[in-house]
């Protein structure tokens, strides 16, 4: 194939998320759309790939500090996915939170983190301290 | 909020449960489901939940509840449900012994030691990180070598970064997931050090939490040698050959201050030995019927003391079963015995449980060897069922409906996976 200077072409290799197969996925793209997935052996393989090359996503896990709690730390988890590129920020914007005990589970820790529209969560209780 | 006042210990309780992690909890709720009226959870933390207070990360509860949840909230769901039933927990206790009349020996902060007499008991221990010395690797003794679990609990629950330059060795899940956490909280992580050609893990855990922070793994590579006097200051890591062995003429060192292994759980079996109930020479874990019922009559057992499990779900249901067992066996309702034994066959490890009854639908766990694509799983020549993959790190499930077994009348049934003969090709090479 000759190349073609009016369009922009890009190949990208990601491993599928899917199951334990882990098949080696490649997506050609022509201007950030995806035209062809090769290396799935399932409609899951596939999806994944289009979602990784267009706009990857991730949860966020982390703990923050908390103030007279039963444990020093909360599990906290966004409450949908972030933009993957975003998902350092996210943690190092948590590193500054400080929340006082008791909290519930499901409470919101942070609004909106960084703009991204995505609550931050409290995924347990946690009691004041005896 | 005042510290709530000590249980009022019974003398008797109708199931002793030993261990308030995912899979004690699911036999505390199957034994008040199946009537056992006074059920006790025992757990030497200051809180039940076992391990999945400290797994925050996502990928629990897919299959129990429909829904993806973090460890926590998949422990907090179960509490609730233990709650609701009026069981017993007591925690910051220690079980010392079981004895053959079912004198569980408790040691408690709040009540010393207490003997408690059951009516069934449980065993729901869990299992232990395998250690640097399971691997003996050689080189000084610094602080800053310890286990990935280890590792999570003190960053996750207890508020402490290990140490600031991390190498990781083994590429199971939780070592993956402990070098995404580390970053995340800004510590740094030199690479994953794996000894097999591949990875132990989940892919998703290694695109997750490897590939998205380009933590380098090095595959056929082990740690052989660790440095310093106080703390480690570096490792010397080597390629291996097919046979596994370190290739010392191509080794280099990796300078870090902490090494975490993550390289494998043992099931905790003390109590199940020092109680006389028939192990497993392969998974360790006391060999159980299609109850979830010991050698031991009375004595069950089920989660990761029994064998490792890859999902918390799992664990959930095989101990739910395990604790209505108990409730039956204490309220007088046996479940038929079973009447045929499962053996393992071509590239099947062991299975769970090792017999099985005609009567009724049942649950068969098992573990192949080595990975195979296209294959079948066989239950004698009763049944065979097709798969498009197994992995040694992914445990198999099979339903055994009752009409599998109608026209079956002998007593032993093999299981095995074997390739299939892929049928397509049969007349398309011509």
């Amino acid at each position: 194939m000759s190349p073609d200077h009016e369009h922009e072409h890009d190949t990208a290799h990601y491993l599928c998320i899917g199951c334990p197969l882990g098949c080696r996925l490649e997506v050609d793209a022509v201007d950030g759309e995806v035209v062809e997935v090769r290396g799935n052996s399932c409609k899951r393989g596939k999806e994944f790939a289009v979602q990784e090359y267009t706009d990857p996503r991730r949860f966020v896990t982390t703990t923050v500090r908390v103030e007279a709690g039963r444990w020093p730390r909360l599990p906290v988890k966004t409450a949908a996915s972030v933009p993957k590129d975003r998902v350092a920020d996210v943690a190092r914007a948590l590193h500054e939170l400080t929340v006082a005990a008791p909290v519930a589970m499901g409470d919101v820790v942070l609004a909106d983190v960084l703009g991204t529209g995505v609550d931050v969560v409290a995924t347990r209780d946690l009691p004041r301290a005896a | 909020m005042a510290k709530p006042a000590p249980l009022d210990l019974r003398r008797r309780y109708d199931v002793v449960v030993v261990g308030g992690g995912p899979a004690g909890l699911g036999a505390a709720v199957g034994a008040r489901d199946a009537g056992a009226e006074h059920v006790l959870v025992v757990d030497r933390e200051p809180e039940a939940g076992g391990i999945l207070q400290q797994c925050i990360h996502h990928g629990f509860g897919l299959h129990h509840f429909k829904e993806e949840l973090t460890g926590p909230e998949y422990a907090q769901r179960f509490l609730a449900q233990v709650t609701e039933r009026g069981v017993d927990v007591l925690t910051d206790a220690y079980v010392l012994d079981v004895d053959r009349d079912r004198r569980v020996a408790l040691l408690s902060q709040d009540h010393a030691l207490a003997p408690v007499d059951a009516g069934a008991v449980v065993l729901a221990m869990g299992a232990r990180e395998r250690t640097r010395e399971a691997v003996r690797i050689p080189g000084s003794r610094p602080a800053g070598v310890m286990t990935a679990g280890f590792a999570q609990k003190l960053v996750n629950v207890a508020g402490y970064l290990p140490g600031k330059r991390v190498a990781i060795l083994g590429s199971g899940d939780i070592g993956l997931i402990m070098a995404r956490r580390l970053i995340l909280e800004g510590v740094e992580v030199v690479g994953v050090f794996e000894l097999m050609p591949h990875a132990n893990g989940l892919s998703r855990n290694v695109v997750q939490c490897l590939h998205d922070f380009d933590v380098p793994l090095h595959l056929s590579t082990t740690v052989v040698r660790v440095h310093g006097r106080d703390r480690v200051d570096r490792i010397t890591v080597a390629p291996v050959d097919e046979a596994l062995r370190p290739v010392l003429s191509r080794a280099w060192d990796v300078a870090c201050d902490t090494l975490l292994v993550s390289i494998g759980l043992i099931p905790d079996n003390e109590l199940a030995r020092h109680l006389g109930v028939r192990l497993d020479p392969v998974t360790t874990g006391p060999v159980v019927d299609s109850t979830m019922q010991t050698s031991r009559d009375g004595v069950f057992a089920c989660g990761n003391t029994v064998h490792i499990h890859d999902l918390v779900d799992m664990v959930s249901q095989e101990s739910y079963l395990a604790g209505s067992a108990a409730g039956g066996f204490v309220t007088g309702r046996h479940t038929p015995a079973d009447n045929v034994r499962l053996t393992p066959g071509a590239n099947v490890r062991y299975t769970v449980p090792t017999t099985i009854s005609t009567d009724r639908e049942h649950t068969v766990y098992l573990r192949v060897q080595k990975p195979m694509t296209d294959c079948v799983l066989r239950l004698g020549d009763v049944h065979a069922k097709p798969l498009r993959y197994v992995v040694p790190a992914e445990m198999v499930t099979l339903k055994v409906r009752p009409r599998f077994l109608e026209a079956f009348h002998g007593g032993t049934l093999t299981v095995s996976v074997e390739t299939r003969e892929p049928a397509s090709t049969k007349g398309a090479a011509a």
